[in-house]
């Protein structure tokens, strides 16, 4: 994308330098002159957002490593430490903690910027797979940073995660071994996720590099999908333009990242974690941080068994699998049209998509056996032994006293019969939301992207990035354009 | 900066036509903006700077009391607080008498052997303990005593690293050290408790 560089060594260092190491050429080439669409909108500014948290949460993790101390002993002592003795402690994991979920929060509207705009379509295959990866680095990063303050919910959660992997067959369980260290989770496993939470986020900037580069060859997708045609008219030079636009969104955002940090710093953590680890008792009620929460609901989405699949296994396979399906997402796009402005049903799809993925996050964070609303009212049920010594189940009572009331049926039965009362719910059971949008993801990637593609028809399309951006200021009627998908835009 | 930027701010400063020729609106926001960015920056670097010194617990736990009536005669205990070691020695009666009778003689940081020492809350000052800091002035090794089997050549302390004689109250006699052993800040909180403070 980027033409032929225009760089002039001004002076004599610079030209002796650029005959060198032309590091003052690439950045003006990458970096100031890199020519971009001029009607990218906001929802663009999400690369640079990231790009800030990566490294807000390498700085402050570098500072937290300095005091933190990884043994089961001392993790969690350590961290108290953190928070009250260190100068400024509080202030920098507060930052670290919530920036994990600024992080999760930018990359999540970053993916799904991607699937409306097609900015996963050909030529930019690669640029989608890195971001993947990275990804995917990101909550392996996140899950074993989560393990490292050695509190309820560090423990069990990473005790579920690596039972995850346990039911994989055959090789699940040395797998296990081999990630904990040990029998259980302990010393050898903290020590560990300790050494790869350093390192991952390192690997993660270099994959950020690849990313970089990659979109660097074609150059930015934009709101229309189409491609630029002539760099004069399409583009503009990322500096001041683009370098203004990502400034002002990463100012807009950093307030709301405050705004956690300093008023709400536990607000998108969970209490449990403030209680140190005690291998011998769980926590009522387990969860995953927010941001992992729409798999966790995929992984118990899966209560029943396939053929000779168990359902234990194939939620562990539908979870890995809804985020390995997004891998394939170029290939399963079946249209040739990339903006979902031009694709009439397939936005509406996705905005289906995007709803089903946050209520998977809301399944998650709710226990699978509550009510995401009631029927109607609380009934009473009567459990008693019947005569032939079997256990039963009476019918529904609307009321306990008086005629047709639970207490009438009890007084009927025998002493024997040990009837006790109890009260009976039905609703709707958040584990079928889950199921049903569970369902709709796997559909939305496997069958709707690849269908849409053959059956819709798309709508017109500007004849240029420039003709879409002047047809909102002046009223003469845009080219008319061939709404046939046309193979390179 | 860009050259539509300039080329924008240029026209505007034409319409103006005022007495502040050159200067423009856009040149205030470029001022603004880098002031609030150098500020920000600022703001963000003192915590993360701040951050490197002693936490409050390590700030809190930086002084010990010592009971000197434990210390044997003719040697010495060594405490640490907070990491750093102290000597408090225990000085015979001829190690007292060769402290004082130095007194006069030429040395590199002169100081008399009284100097040296603390009152006791009675006002009268105990010359049988001599508490100093022991790190050797010269690059901080920690010098060895009486009880190590060697005091060098005055009695006092030795330091194996570069050979400073430190003598028996103390004091720098030879060698590279520039400084006699620090006395820190301590005092008597009854005739056998002195409390040592960072």
């Amino acid at each position: 994308m980027s033409g032929p560089s225009t760089y002039e060594p001004s002076n004599g260092f610079t030209k002796w330098l650029d005959a060198r190491l032309p590091i003052i050429r690439f950045a003006k080439d990458t970096a100031i002159d890199f020519p971009t669409p001029k009607n990218l909108n906001y929802w663009w500014t999400f690369g640079g957002i990231l790009a800030v948290c990566l490294v807000v949460q390498i700085v402050t993790g570098i500072v937290l490593a300095m005091h933190y101390v990884a043994s089961t002993e001392d993790a969690f002592a350590s961290v108290e430490r953190i928070m009250r003795d260190i100068d400024y402690g509080w202030l920098i994991r507060n930052i670290h903690a919530n920036g994990a979920s600024m992080f999760f929060l930018a990359v999540y509207i970053h993916m799904f910027r991607g699937l409306y705009y097609g900015s996963y379509k050909s030529p930019r295959e690669v640029i989608w797979i890195l971001g993947v990866v990275i990804y995917l680095l990101m909550m392996a990063t996140a899950f074993m940073g989560y393990v490292l303050p050695w509190g309820q919910m560090s423990f069990h959660g990473s005790a579920v995660i690596t039972n995850l992997i346990g039911a994989i067959p055959i090789i699940g369980d040395p797998i296990k071994t081999y990630l904990m260290g040990g029998p259980a989770i302990g010393d050898p496993t903290l020590n560990r996720f300790f050494s790869l939470h350093y390192l991952l986020p390192f690997v993660i900037a270099g994959i950020v590099v690849l990313h970089i580069w990659a979109l660097h060859v074609p150059g930015n997708n934009n709101p229309t999908g189409v491609s630029v045609k002539d760099v004069k008219k399409d583009t503009l030079p990322f500096h001041p333009y683009y370098t203004v636009k990502d400034g002002f969104a990463i100012v807009v955002f950093l307030i709301l990242f405050a705004y956690f940090v300093f008023y709400a710093p536990n607000a998108l953590g969970h209490a449990d974690n403030s209680v140190e680890a005690n291998p011998l008792q769980t926590p009522s009620h387990i969860v995953p941080e927010w941001y992992l929460l729409p798999f966790y609901a995929i992984l118990r989405a899966i209560t029943f068994d396939i053929g000779p699949i168990p359902a234990k296994l194939l939620g562990v396979i539908a979870m890995f699998g809804s985020i390995g399906i997004l891998f394939v997402v170029p290939w399963l796009d079946t249209s040739k049209v990339r903006s979902m402005r031009y694709r009439p049903i397939a936005k509406q799809l996705f905005v289906l998509f995007v709803l089903a993925s946050v209520g998977l996050g809301f399944c998650g964070a709710n226990d699978p056996d509550k009510f995401v609303f009631k029927f109607g009212p609380d009934k009473l049920i009567v459990n008693y032994v019947d005569t032939q010594g079997n256990a039963q189940v009476s019918g529904r009572f609307d009321n306990f006293e008086g005629a047709g009331g639970a207490q009438e049926f009890v007084s009927k039965l025998p002493p024997s019969a040990g009837a006790s009362v109890a009260l009976s719910e039905e609703g709707f059971k958040w584990l079928w939301l889950s199921q049903i949008l569970g369902a709709y993801y796997f559909l939305y990637f496997l069958v709707f992207l690849p269908l849409l593609g053959i059956i819709e028809k798309p709508k017109a399309r500007p004849p240029s990035i420039a003709e879409s951006v002047r047809k909102k200021h002046v009223s003469v009627p845009a080219a008319a354009v061939n709404p046939a998908p046309v193979a390179a835009e | 900066m860009s050259e539509h930027g300039s080329k924008a701010a240029t026209a505007n400063a034409g319409h103006a036509g005022d007495a502040h020729a050159g200067e423009t609106r856009r040149d205030f926001i470029h001022i603004a903006a880098a002031s609030v960015a150098a500020g920000g920056v600022a703001a963000v670097a003192w915590p993360f700077i701040q951050q490197l010194g002693p936490a409050a617990d390590t700030r809190a736990a930086s002084s010990a009391e010592v009971d000197v009536s434990k210390v044997p005669e003719g040697s010495e205990i060594r405490v640490l607080i907070g990491g750093m070691p102290f000597f408090v020695r225990h000085r015979n009666a001829v190690e007292m008498a060769k402290a004082v009778a130095d007194d006069k003689l030429p040395m590199r940081d002169p100081a008399t052997d009284e100097s040296r020492l603390v009152k006791m809350q009675d006002g009268a000052y105990n010359p049988k303990i001599l508490v100093t800091s022991g790190l050797c002035t010269h690059l901080g090794c920690v010098p060895v005593g009486p009880a190590q089997g060697s005091t060098g050549d005055f009695g006092g302390w030795y330091c194996p690293c570069h050979g400073s004689h430190y003598d028996t109250s103390g004091r720098i006699r030879k060698g590279p050290a520039p400084k006699n052993l620090a006395v820190p800040k301590y005092e008597y909180l009854s005739a056998s408790m002195i409390k040592i403070s960072l």
